[in-house]
């Protein structure tokens, strides 16, 4: 379970995250949506101790992330942010090994051996496991850093905007992965995303945030509806329901 | 990535036969004969002053190379190395004021105070790029040349008026003809902190990715930081104080190496040493036969290769990118 409650954080003047207090339940996949400077980003940041709150407490898995041993919490919750570019020349492999770290402290194992293989197989990119990263598209350097944090192999995953720069059949392939790992593994994944329709296909809570408040919260069902996303996004939204799923149109 | 173990054996072996030959170039006649016929003076020699050089050289050449390369994990930054952000001008200020202030000093403590300004040199220039909003490439060298000219001319100010220009200078620019034994032992300490490295060789590789991805691995960033600015003062001191500087190497040998296995530290850190003590060992032993019977300093040596390499870098990278 992830609790956030009261968070605040402000820049100068402007609040940037405003008393957000909600509950994530164990296991399950969960989607935050909400136009750009919303505050997705800050609030992940805040959860994964990238940034200390002005005040309020976030708890993940019962454990306070301010005074939670870093290295305990390593093993627990793996974050990757939204933007990441690395000035270091590393391998996919090295990279991805390097998700081990929490566990292995850099002694690899057999069993660390094993869970890299598994992550860089799963985010298709056996091809390229030994090609440096910066000799990889935008979008085979995303997966890449999705499989360090999938390799991590962690309770909760906090993945903000994994979809950016891929192609259709890779956020799709993603997508599968968050939820497998959801409902094969049980574990909690949180996605920031900015694709309404991915969200609706492969959630059960989505968040909606706005102006560093939380305006909504629900099932797809509950907040893929016309007026609540046109008034979210400022924009004429449209649903339609097509089989068994919501598709926004704008 | 295929094993580079068999290549980095070669390269050791090559180091070897470097060594074996800078032990016997030289003004005075050492050879395998002489030593064989029992020649007390060619032994002298060998023991006294050859070894002790070559010796020096390895050291010095392997451990700045490797404090290059933790300052570029350190400031995520390809263009940076001890003499290009201050660490160098801030040790010598450190034995500038021990030299003053208490003349009579060991060489220990000229090290340990070389060290101390060296880390608050190199930790200013830390401080300064947190605030450099975008991280430019180029902006980041540039802070450090000017914090070291900024640190280097309140040096030279003070020898000066101190009447030790003489001293600065050759603290400044590395020499390794004044090697003897009983006077390069300090440099064993930089060799240490060279397997030290080795040994935290992860957390530096993390580093480098990070402030955000070293917490979200559980490391403490700040510790990590402090433990590379230790590495890499201790070392700049104890090379500043024994030979002098020797410029452009921490530079040089981590880019080449990057080039060839990449930055993960646990598999490039073997070829930054043994590339680092070759080079110096190569530069010693041109300097030394060049001009026989006198002797072309290293640091001269060094910065004439060691420009045109940098701009055959920065070529590369433009072409590169064009
Ligand atoms: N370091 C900072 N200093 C000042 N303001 C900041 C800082 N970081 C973020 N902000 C502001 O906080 C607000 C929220 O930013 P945040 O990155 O959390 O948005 P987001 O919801 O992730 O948006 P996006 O969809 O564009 O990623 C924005 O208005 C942003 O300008
Ligand atoms: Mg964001």
């Amino acid at each position: 379970m992830i609790a956030v409650e009261k968070i605040t954080k402000t820049y100068g003047s402007s609040v940037v995250v405003d008393g957000v207090s909600i509950t994530l339940p164990k296991g399950g996949v969960t989607s935050i949506i909400g136009p750009n400077g919303a505050g997705k980003s800050t609030l992940l940041s805040m959860v994964g101790r990238f940034l200390s709150a002005d005040s309020g407490t976030i708890t993940v898995g019962g454990l306070d992330v301010t005074k939670t041993p870093s290295d305990e919490l390593a093993k627990r919750l793996a974050v990757l942010r939204q933007d990441n570019h690395l000035a270091v020349r590393l391998t996919v492999r090295d990279l991805v090994s390097f998700g081990r770290y929490p566990h292995s402290k850099g002694r690899y194992t057999v069993e660390d051996e094993r869970h890299v293989n598994e992550a860089i197989a799963m985010l298709g990119l056996s091809g390229l496991a030994d090609r440096f990263l910066d000799e990889l598209s935008g979008g085979q350097r995303q997966r890449a850093f999705v499989a360090m944090v999938i390799c991590q192999d962690t309770e909760y995953v906090l993945l903000d905007e994994p979809l950016n720069n891929l192609d259709i059949k890779h956020a799709v392939e993603i997508m599968r992965l968050v939820q497998q790992a959801a409902r094969r593994l049980n574990k909690t994944m949180v996605v920031v995303l900015h694709d309404i329709n991915m969200a609706s296909t492969f959630s059960d809570v989505i968040v909606a945030m706005k102006n560093g408040q939380i305006v909504a919260s629900g099932s797809p069902a509950e907040i893929i509806q016309p007026d609540l996303l046109s008034q979210i996004y400022e924009t004429e939204i449209k649903v339609v329901p097509v089989g068994s799923r919501l598709v926004a149109i704008y | 990535m295929k094993s580079t173990l068999p290549a980095l054996l070669l390269a050791g072996f090559i180091l070897l036969v470097l060594a074996v030959a800078s032990l016997f170039v030289g003004v005075s006649d050492v050879s395998l004969s002489s030593l064989m016929s029992g020649d007390a003076k060619s032994l002298q020699v060998l023991l006294v002053s050859r070894a002790p050089r070559t010796a020096a050289l390895i050291l010095a050449g392997s451990s700045m190379a490797i404090a290059g390369m933790i300052m570029q994990m350190l400031a995520r930054n390809r263009f940076v190395e001890p003499s290009t952000i201050g660490t160098v001008e801030s040790a010598s200020l450190g034995i500038l004021a021990i030299t003053v202030l208490a003349p009579g000093a060991p060489v220990i403590a000229k090290m340990i105070t070389a060290s101390v300004f060296a880390m608050a040199g190199t930790a200013i220039f830390l401080r300064i790029l947190k605030f450099v909003p975008l991280r430019s490439v180029l902006l980041v060298p540039l802070v450090g040349i000017m914090l070291s000219g900024i640190i280097g001319a309140i040096t030279t100010f003070f020898a000066y008026r101190l009447d030790l220009l003489q001293s600065l200078g050759a603290w400044m620019t590395g020499d390794f003809s004044v090697v003897l034994k009983g006077r390069y032992e300090l440099l064993w300490i930089a060799g240490a902190l060279g397997i030290a490295a080795y040994i935290a060789a992860d957390r530096f590789t993390v580093a480098g990715l990070g402030q955000h991805f070293t917490t979200n691995l559980g490391l403490n960033y700040r510790r990590v930081m402090l433990l590379g600015l230790t590495i890499v003062s201790l070392v700049t001191a104890s090379v500043v104080v024994t030979v002098g500087s020797v410029p452009f190497l921490g530079l040089i040998i981590p880019n080449v190496v990057a080039m060839m296995v990449g930055d993960n530290m646990r598999r490039s850190l073997p070829w930054v040493a043994i590339l680092g003590a070759g080079f110096v060992l190569v530069c010693d032993i041109f300097g030394r036969l060049i001009i026989r019977p006198y002797e072309m300093p290293i640091g001269a040596v060094m910065g004439v290769i060691g420009a045109f390499f940098f701009l055959y870098l920065l070529l590369r990278r433009t072409s590169r990118a064009a």
